[in-house]
């Protein structure tokens, strides 16, 4: 091929593909560009939230599953601490009746204990009031001549030199 | 599947052997007959189709050219001079006299020259006028307005495509954008770095598509396609020159320095390494615009060798190989076309990245 005129093709090509070049970056190049990559990081904005998602949802039934087991623990003890206190109350009130009772039944003894000795004193006084009126019956009797009173009287002076 | 296919490549062979032979018989009874006919010359035919004319030629018709004329704009030394080409009545052999302001130009072989006192031929047949300075809108500008215009309305509309659709890209948008991603992702970015390769964006996808699209015009045979720019070595001169300018206008001091001081080498080699470092600069895209130029310009000669085999055999029977064999090189011209793009663009990309790169 023979060039002929080159001249005209290479000015003409340096203007056109300036003109092209201008146009293209401003009117095609750079929204094109700005459109892909603004879409790629809207896209890896989503893929890291959805990630970010993921996670705290993780977290969450982590920590559903975390107050799951508390609440669970929780109940665990104070059943465990009701039963307690239960048996507690129970064996508490068992012991307090049991006291209760020891009190009631020793102050019955008690009781039982002093009005016998009340008795035991009334019976005194009575045998004693009973012996007494016999004395004097006996006595009366025993020292209704002289010489019984005088035997009496010997007797008993016996007595005190011996004593 | 390979076997079968080798098979049929050699029956293609044998075939185009034979009617080598059997042609060439019929090529010799002929001449005889029609020696007063035009001997067909298919070298002036390939060459008039990968040069570029002040003329779009369309058809022949019953031996008349059907072209569309083009502007002819010649800056004389009495100012501008602009007329269709059409007036010199597709004459290529300077008998054609167009007069214009008080000024005569004839056309010799595609170059138009002053024609005031008749025009002077020395032995070798070459015209010995002076000539005007020519900036007609020949073939090949045509082809590369047209090419441009093409691309301003494919991509304007893609970019405003973004604006109203902000989800996945339909249409040619969804077309355009893988391939401006793969510009961006696996010649750019790789090659110029990470931080600087945005700048340098615009031009290489510029680059890409003007070749690219150019080379595919170039394979449409007919108007207004037809013409390829890239098979002008003029034009991919002028696109290797952009690449030059941009890649020393943006090297930096490592670059330079790698040029007029390459670290390592030892102070009385530099005397040789300096005129050798500053020829690679310039062979650079020297080759680049060689390669495409040649890529191009080579494929288009091959279909148009292969067609021509019809018409130097003067039988139709080798329609069934030139049109075979010319589908084969369409097929690769379909890839040589994106493949020479890629490749210009790659070591454009490849360039701008050594001169910008930070040396450690």
């Amino acid at each position: 091929m023979n060039i002929t005129h080159p001249e005209s093709l290479i000015f003409w090509s340096i203007i056109v593909f300036i003109i092209l070049f201008v146009l293209l970056r401003k009117y095609a190049w750079k929204p094109i560009l700005g459109a892909v990559t603004s879409r790629e990081e809207s896209i890896n904005k989503a893929l890291a939230s959805a990630e970010d998602a993921r996670k705290e949802l993780q977290n969450l039934q982590a920590d559903n599953e975390k107050l799951l087991q508390e609440a669970r623990a929780e109940r665990d003890t104070m059943i465990k601490e009701a039963r307690e206190i239960k048996d507690k109350m129970i064996s508490e009130a068992k012991e307090e009746a049991q006291a209760q009772a020891d009190k009631v039944i020793k102050q019955a003894q008690q009781t039982i204990e002093s009005e016998k000795q009340a008795a035991v004193a009334e019976l005194k006084n009575q045998v004693a009031s009973l012996s007494v009126e016999i004395a004097e019956k006996v006595v009366k009797s025993e020292l209704s001549s002289k010489d019984k009173q005088l035997k009496l009287v010997d007797d008993m002076l016996n007595e005190v030199t011996l004593n | 599947m390979i076997a079968q296919k080798s098979v049929e490549r050699f029956f293609l062979l044998v075939l185009f052997v034979i009617s080598l032979g059997l042609n060439a018989q019929e090529h010799e009874d002929a001449h005889s007959e029609e020696a007063t006919e035009e001997a067909f010359n298919p070298t002036e035919l390939i060459n008039h189709h990968v040069s570029d004319s002040h003329e779009f030629h369309i058809a022949d018709w019953n031996g008349h050219a059907i072209s569309m004329p083009l502007p002819v704009i010649l800056w004389t030394e009495n100012g501008l001079v602009t007329f269709m080409s059409s007036e010199f009545h597709h004459d290529e052999t300077g008998e054609v006299i167009v007069e214009k302001n008080g000024q005569k130009f004839a056309r010799v072989h595609d170059e138009i020259y002053y024609a005031d006192g008749g025009l002077n031929f020395d032995e070798a047949h070459h015209v010995t006028n002076s000539r005007p300075l020519n900036f007609s809108i020949t073939k090949n500008v045509f082809t590369l307005m047209i090419t441009a215009l093409l691309m301003l309305l494919i991509f304007i509309p893609v970019a405003n495509s973004y604006k109203k659709n902000q989800k996945a890209p339909k249409g040619i948008a969804g077309f355009m954008e893988p391939l401006i991603v793969f510009v961006r992702d696996d010649i750019a970015r790789p090659n110029i770095g990470e931080k600087k390769y945005k700048k340098y964006m615009p031009y290489l996808l510029t680059v890409f598509f003007l070749i690219w699209i150019g080379n595919l015009f170039g394979l449409i045979p007919f108007f207004p396609f037809q013409g390829t720019l890239t098979n002008d070595i003029l034009f991919t001169g002028v696109l290797a020159t952009f690449t030059f300018l941009l890649t020393i206008f943006s090297g930096n001091k490592a670059y330079w320095g790698h040029i007029f001081a390459t670290p390592g080498v030892p102070k009385w080699l530099l005397p040789i390494m300096i005129p050798v470092e500053v020829l690679g600069m310039f062979t650079k895209p020297f080759a680049l615009m060689i390669r495409l130029f040649a890529n191009i310009t080579a494929g288009h000669i091959i279909i148009l060798s292969l067609m021509s085999l019809i018409f130097i055999f003067e039988s139709a029977a080798v329609s069934p190989i030139s049109i075979g064999f010319s589908l084969f090189m369409y097929g690769l011209e379909l890839l040589v076309a994106a493949l020479q793009a890629y490749v210009f663009t790659l070591l454009s990309a490849l360039f701008i990245g050594q001169a910008v790169e930070d040396h450690h």
